[in-house]
């Protein structure tokens, strides 16, 4: 073993460092001064403590970008991987912020730094490609989303929500580590290059087609692909508001991005093919199979739902089996059309669910009837929303619409000669269609059909405003000048 | 006036009047007939001075007006008249005040109704000037609107019916007309009836007709023979020719009276004029090939309505019957001339006769005719709408100046001679004599029982028992007799001297037969 | 300077949404005022341009590592449609005078839309005119949802979803061309030069045409069209009917048969007596043609007249299109003003005159009301419009219909002769309607309309002559677009087109 010093290490990992301090930070200054204040104030605190941190850590990133790989892989710093760091943190800064005001838990410290410290999970998550260190950061993601989860004490719902995201995360875990186990068996090395390197045979040993599968089990779940995704209503709709934007959005990312890495960096060799006449087996495939699914269900259920937490979350489910495509082609335009796809949706999805909680806190409820006449009562949020539903949607010039071009394009583009994929693009693009069914049900309801008698425009924050306006504006921003993210990307 | 393009301007004149009418109108129905005169006398004076500026002389076109329109279609905007035209003109131009006159009387809408007889009137301008198919059609289908909603909107208890069947035939007809030329377009990549007419003279035509034969395995002559028919039905049904006539009857019947004067004066000349102008020059060859049977469908045409004339009841449709009647001899006439007659000149000269009788005869009638329905709407008003052959009686004691002018249209009809609807018949019986023999002589019964009917009409209105609710008909007042001297006069002077139309037809005719060889 | 018609409109939209909440004299005014300024500036440039060449109107980047750009430019066929689209907003907004519920929003949603046509029209990037595409269909759901009448919310979904399901075709179709041809640009002008492989144009140009027919209201896949053309507002009707459905034929046109028109070969073999995919949709266009008018002969509601007669009439220009001939196209082109104009006309005076007034659209409601004598300004504008609508020469239907039928005789003889037939049913449900709604059977029981009816107001008077003046002017001298459409066809962009063909 070489020397290492540790203080390299550490100064490698400042960024998350910074993270950690803050996270104790937050815990600390309340429970030792703010014990007698009110929510409130602790909140504000609490968050600004928060967000201070994420853009130190942010600032420090774009101060002195590192490029390193270290202990065989264990901590691999490139400059993309920084960048969805960076994007990361943004969105968690942004999750703070919306949690100003809410009023579903007293342990306001707690939860700030569960959140913090989730992100710290994430951001290690993106930059490595060592297999423990995945399953470790993967396992502290985890749990604090399922505590997060569980945060509102005060409704079952919640708590059901956390226990079967326990259970369900369990199960996943212990695949996902029987898969990298196997992996280990026949490679004899953590690490994803070496992996990569050592299974570049030419025929493909069914105990490898077994790992990809389990593999694929246990990242699916993560990013909440069918028939892996039955963890993902449940939670979406009993979560608390904020937990469940914060699950949609970022994790989703640091998933995305991991599920890429280790697919195509890790069983590179590996990959078959799932072209319409060139079928040859590996993992492409399977991925393929599985984002087909996703698409087909997330769509179809999503139409008949009537809780808009629950149609959130099967739309996940169908964006998560569009992103796939992105991971299935493996180039390196596919790449950051799949980052630029999953940035932009995390966005989307949690402003959408901004406004779900506005509502649900000025309605009590999350129905599509809670949300009749929005329009009239909280225009501002309103027309974010409709920027939001009409992204996901695919509508241009939103960030949503380019998204799925640049995918798309990607993906066939991934089969120089043919258009292989060619079959998988048109489900996407005709479950796309599909999905705008639902999406302007939503609109509907809000912009459409009128608000119930009686009934007082709704008072928010001007800090929450802010924040959607911000939101919204960058979704807007995405879409019609992409080229600001792709540049960056 | 000189710089002036006058046929345009004349067209122009009459549109322009209904705008005026219906936009100034609306304040006072006085000030909307007023002004509908107006721009009726207007119309006429242009006339007039057309009239007086042609040049009789010339057998072609004049006053003639070109300029592109749209040459991805081959269409110009052609215009121009020669004889047969300016004739066609001034009898528009002379009935449609008449139609005013008589229509004074009325009290709904009046804006409306002068200002569709204007629109009318320059529909009726535009196709007897125009020489290029799209604004002939324009015209054509110009003249049908307003035609429509006039008996539509003011006609007798059975007008919606007979407003939709006279829509739907005349309409029918045109569409026929439309497809025929749309063809003929098709083949020889011209819509323009100069040029159409000197292929049809040369023989062109059949070869360029061959590009659209292939299809379906048609010969050229086929082909030539479909349109011919195509464009024959849309001519036939607005004269009419039987067996196309059947709404003409209910048609003049239900429609208000001034707007039977100008069906009858002035549109039906419409389908006689495409017979002469388009029809004839182009396809000459076709329909000498069929000419035995037109002929005796003209020489039904006669005798038929005139039998028919007989059976009726009501004045007007007496009237309806026997207008079909005299524009018989018209289409009996046209037929006559298309027999192939080479360089005989005798022959030349008996076709002109006949070509001079039918133009004359398309005068007349429009002139007698209207008159004749200017005197039941007369009728009409004195005796509350009752206008039933056996309603009245005796009327000559209590309005003998009524039934002294009314006895001279009806002689006129009748074919007396001095007066003027006698010269016409004779120039078509003598012209048409020696080329169909058969056909006019049969024809000469249609002669007889106009007589027959005319004069039951004198006996049955005029003479005989006085009914006491007429005792007290006014007879007719001064301003109406004022009127009505006109075109009486022009009866007797048309009678007497028919040089003054015929001097100006004459080397059309004999241009138009030269061309029929 | 064209690509001001778009910005200016998104501007009105800006401004609208920052008027106080319930100012509806504001709204409407600026609405209209923003209209006339987007058709000023077509006018301006129409006039500018003597002939209908290519002209660039904005050229910039976009996403450069893609190769897009931003690319706006206009030739013959863009102007008149751009010029259709001045005229029916202005009239359509001026025949929406009277709205007062959310007026705001209402012309907000009207200048959206019609700032987004202006860019389908104006784009010459595939990238750039599906976005527009796409962004036109969100304000039509919501103009028909929140303001429309007969079953709106179902009429509004099922035309959003028809036309969006229209659009995910296009989509396919364009991502997979972007990829054949390289993935380094969407230009209209280069694409429309490089050379797809023939089997790939077999299956995209299908899949494109019935995408785009789809929003043309293309036989079989037309039922959206008279359900949301009823359901919508009038001003709402006008625009959808007049124009949107001109966005689909324009996509056809432009992207169908300028890119891919190996497409319209011969196949090679016969399947149900078709050999080439132009002998489909030539049939598809004239079952459109006679269907629609047999459907609207039998119709009981006044306004599913004029839907399906809308049908109808695009069912020429479609044939139009697929004739490959000078003529058929010119004729289609053509069609597509005219009918833009007269089914705006047309609705105009069923929706604002009729149905306002007379709170029933029920044939035979009206029947026996004597709504000729009631409103003789709406008889009179309805009989204008019929005369033009069936064809009538004088209007800008006739030279357009006699285009496509000359057209079609070249190509498909018998079809012409069924277009024939389409017409002659035109002016029987035309007729039929115009008698039944305005002149009632006179007498016998007569119910006379409970108290006078509102006069027509300065505003629908004033929309009326518009589009009545237009069609005329186009009527009588249509030389005035075909100087444009003409040298626009015969531009090297078509060249694939017409060496196929063979004419």
């Amino acid at each position: 073993m070489t020397a290492f010093s540790y203080l390299s290490l550490l100064h490698l990992v400042l960024p998350e460092v910074i993270v950690v301090i803050a996270a104790l930070c937050v815990l600390s200054v309340d429970l030792m001064f703010l014990r007698t204040a009110e929510a409130r104030l602790r909140g504000s605190v609490g968050a600004l403590l928060s967000v201070a941190g994420c853009a130190a850590a942010i600032g420090w990133i774009l101060h002195t970008p590192q490029t390193a790989n270290v202990l065989n892989g264990m901590l691999v710093l490139n400059p993309l991987a920084q960048r969805v760091q960076i994007a990361l943190l943004i969105l968690t800064m942004l999750t703070v912020l919306i949690f100003i005001g809410s009023t579903f838990t007293e342990h306001i410290s707690e939860y700030l730094s569960l959140i913090l410290l989730a992100t710290v999970s994430m951001m290690f998550l993106v930059s490595t490609q060592n297999l423990l260190v995945i399953f470790l950061s993967l396992e502290l993601l985890s749990l604090s989303l399922y505590i997060l989860a569980a945060f509102n004490k005060r409704s079952t719902r919640s708590a059901e929500a956390a226990l079967k995201y326990f259970i369900f995360g369990g199960i996943s875990a212990a695949f996902l580590l029987f898969g990298f186990s196997l992996l280990y068996g026949l490679s004899n090395s953590i690490n994803l290059t070496s992996i990569a390197s050592t299974l570049h045979g030419p025929a493909l040993d069914p105990l490898l087609l077994v790992a990809i599968v389990m593999v694929m089990v246990g990242l699916g779940f993560k990013v909440a692909a069918a028939p892996f995704h039955f963890w993902a209503p449940d939670v979406y709709q009993g979560a608390p508001t904020i937990s469940a934007g914060f699950i949609a959005s970022s994790s989703k990312v640091a998933s995305f991005f991991l599920l890429y890495q280790v697919m195509v960096i890790g069983l590179a060799g590996a990959e078959g093919s799932s072209a319409w006449h060139g079928y040859a087996s590996g993992w492409v495939p399977v991925v393929a199979i599985v984002a087909a699914l996703s698409m087909v269900l997330g769509n179809l259920v999503a139409i008949m739902q009537t809780s808009v937490r629950r149609l959130l979350a099967y739309s996940a489910i169908a964006h998560g089996g569009y992103t796939l495509l992105g991971v299935l082609s493996h180039t390196d335009q596919s790449f950051s059309a799949l980052l630029y796809y999953a940035i932009t949706y995390a966005l989307t999805v949690l402003g959408a669910f901004v406004v779900v909680a506005l509502v649900e806190e000025e309605t009590g409820g999350d129905t599509l009837s809670h949300f009749a006449g929005l329009s009239r009562r909280a225009p501002v949020a309103a027309f974010c929303m409709m920027i939001f539903m009409l992204s996901l949607a695919g509508i241009p010039p939103l960030a949503g619409f380019f998204g799925k071009f640049y995918l798309f394009s990607a993906a066939l583009a991934s089969t120089p000669g043919t258009i292989g994929l060619l079959w998988l693009v048109i489900l996407a693009i005709a479950m796309s269609a599909v999905s705008l069914y639902y999406y302007l049900k939503v609109l509907k309801y809000i912009y459409v059909t009128d608000p119930p008698a009686g009934t007082a425009p709704i008072r928010i924050s001007v800090l929450r405003q802010a924040v959607l306006c911000l939101i919204a504006l960058s979704v807007v921003l995405l879409g019609c000048a992409p080229n600001l993210l792709l540049h960056w990307l | 006036m000189t710089l002036l393009p006058p046929i345009s301007c004349l067209t122009i004149v009459p549109l322009v009047g209904a705008i005026a009418v219906l936009a100034l109108g609306a304040k006072s129905p006085k000030l909307a007939r007023g002004l509908a005169l107006g721009f009726a006398f207007l119309a006429l004076a242009i006339t007039l001075v057309l009239w007086h500026r042609f040049n009789p002389a010339s057998g072609g076109l004049q006053f003639e007006e070109i300029h592109a329109w749209i040459p991805t279609l081959g269409v110009e905007y052609h215009v121009g008249i020669d004889g047969l035209g300016l004739l066609m003109l001034a009898l528009s131009a002379i009935i449609v005040p008449m139609a005013m006159a008589a229509s004074w009387p009325i009290q709904e809408r009046v804006p409306l109704y002068f200002s569709l007889i204007l629109m009318l009137e320059a529909g009726l301008f535009g196709t007897f000037t125009a020489l290029n198919f799209f604004h002939w059609f324009l015209f054509w289908e110009l003249s049908l609107i307003p035609a429509f909603f006039l008996i539509r909107l003011w006609g007798g208890s059975q007008r919606a019916v007979a407003a939709t069947q006279f829509f739907v035939y005349t309409m029918a007809g045109s569409v026929a007309l439309l497809l025929a030329f749309l063809a003929i377009f098709l083949c020889t990549g011209t819509f323009d009836f100069m040029h159409l007419a000197d292929l049809g003279r040369n023989g062109q035509l059949l070869p360029s007709l061959a590009v659209l034969a292939d299809w379906h395995r048609f010969t050229a002559e086929k082909l030539a023979l479909v349109l011919c028919f195509g464009m024959f039905v849309g001519f036939a049904v607005k004269v009419p020719l039987l067996p196309f006539h059947t709404w003409l009857p209910a048609t003049y019947a239900e429609a208000p009276t001034g707007t039977t004067m100008l069906l009858t004066g002035t549109m039906s000349k419409m389908g006689l004029y495409g017979f002469l102008r388009i029809l004839l020059p182009i396809f000459c060859v076709q329909l000498r090939s069929v000419r035995t049977p037109l002929l005796w469908l003209a020489v039904a045409t006669i005798v038929l309505s005139a039998y028919a004339a007989f059976a009726q009841k009501d004045l007007k449709r007496i009237f309806a019957y026997s207008s079909i009647n005299h524009l018989g001899y018209c289409m009996l006439g046209i037929f006559a001339i298309l027999k192939f007659t080479g360089d005989d000149p005798a022959l030349a000269t008996e076709k002109a006769a006949a070509l001079s009788g039918v133009l004359l005869q398309m005068f007349n009638h429009g002139l007698t005719a209207a008159t004749l329905f200017w005197f039941v709407a007369l009728l009409e008003k004195r005796s509350g709408g009752l206008r039933g052959l056996n309603d009245f009686g005796g009327l000559r004691t209590v309005a003998p100046v009524f039934c002294g002018l009314m006895g001279i249209a009806l002689f006129s009809s009748l074919g007396l001679p001095g007066l003027n609807g006698f010269v016409g018949e004779f120039l078509i019986f003598k012209g048409a004599f020696p080329l169909a023999i058969a056909p006019t002589s049969v024809s000469v019964v249609g002669l007889l029982l106009t007589a027959i009917f005319l004069l039951t009409i004198l006996q049955r209105v005029f003479s005989g028992p006085l009914q006491e609710r007429w005792s007290r008909m006014p007879d007719l007042t001064v301003g109406e007799r004022l009127a009505l001297l006109s075109p009486l006069a022009l009866m007797f002077v048309l009678g007497l001297y028919p040089q003054l139309v015929l001097g100006v037809i004459n080397n059309t005719v004999l241009q138009m037969v030269q061309q029929l060889r | 300077m064209l690509a001001w018609t778009i910005y200016i409109s998104f501007l009105g939209v800006l401004v609208l949404l920052l008027l106080p909440k319930n100012s509806v004299r504001a709204a409407r005014i600026v609405a209209l005022l923003t209209a006339i300024a987007g058709f000023a500036v077509i006018a301006a440039g129409f006039l500018q341009q003597r002939s209908g060449e290519l002209v660039t109107v904005a050229r910039v980047p976009w996403i450069p590592s893609l190769g897009i750009e931003y690319h706006l430019a206009s030739d013959g066929i863009s102007l008149t449609l751009l010029l259709l689209t001045g005229i029916v907003a202005v009239s359509g907004i001026l025949f929406s005078w009277n709205m007062e519920h959310r007026a705001r929003e209402f012309f907000a949603f009207y200048l959206a839309l019609i700032g987004s046509v202006y860019g389908v029209f104006l784009s010459f990037d595939l990238l750039l005119l599906f976005v527009f595409y796409e962004l036109a269909i969100i304000p039509k759901y919501f103009l028909i949802a929140i303001w429309g009448s007969t079953r709106r919310e179902y009429a509004a979904m099922k035309l959003v979803l028809y036309s969006f399901a229209g659009s995910a075709m296009v989509l396919i179709v364009l991502v997979a061309a972007y990829v054949v041809a390289g993935s380094r640009t969407l230009d209209l002008v280069q694409l429309a030069q490089f050379p797809f492989p023939v089997h790939f144009q077999m299956w995209a140009f299908p899949l494109v045409f019935v995408g785009f027919g789809i929003l043309a209201g293309l036989w079989p896949f037309h039922t959206w069209a008279p359900t949301g053309h009823v359901a919508a507002p009038t001003g709402a009707s006008m625009l959808l009917a007049g124009v949107v459905m001109k966005l689909g034929a324009y996509g056809c046109l432009r992207v169908a048969m300028m890119l891919f028109p190996r497409g319209l070969d011969a196949w090679g073999f016969h399947v149900l007596g078709f050999g080439s995919w132009r002998d489909v949709f030539a049939l598809l266009a004239l079952i459109g043609i006679v269907y629609g008018a047999m459907v609207a002969l039998v119709q009981r509601d006044f306004k599913f007249v004029v839907g399906y007669s809308s049908v109808s009439h695009m069912g020429f220009v479609l044939l139009g299109l697929m004739t490959l001939q000078q003529i058929g196209l010119d004729g289609a082109v053509l069609q597509m003003f005219s009918h833009g104009i007269l089914s705006g006309l047309l609705f105009a005076v069923v929706g604002r005159m009729v149905y306002d007034r007379a709170h029933t659209r029920d044939l035979a409601e009206l029947e026996k009301t004597h709504l000729s004598k009631a409103i003789p300004f709406a008889a009179g504008t309805f009989v204008v419009a019929a005369m033009a609508s069936i064809g009538l020469p004088g209007f800008s239907g006739f030279v357009a219909e006699v285009q496509v039928i000359l057209g079609a005789w070249h190509a498909f003889p018998l079809f012409a002769v069924g277009a024939g037939v389409g017409i002659v049913i035109g002016i029987a449900y035309t007729w039929r309607a115009m008698q039944k709604a305005f002149f009632g059977a006179p007498s016998r029981g007569t119910v006379a309309v409970a108290s006078p009816l509102p006069p027509i107001t300065l505003p629908e008077r004033l929309g009326a002559f518009i589009l009545i003046g237009v069609s005329i002017l186009i009527g009588l001298y249509p030389q005035l677009l075909l100087r444009v459409i003409v040298p626009a066809l015969h531009s090297p962009l078509f060249d694939g087109l017409w060496k196929g063909s063979g004419r």
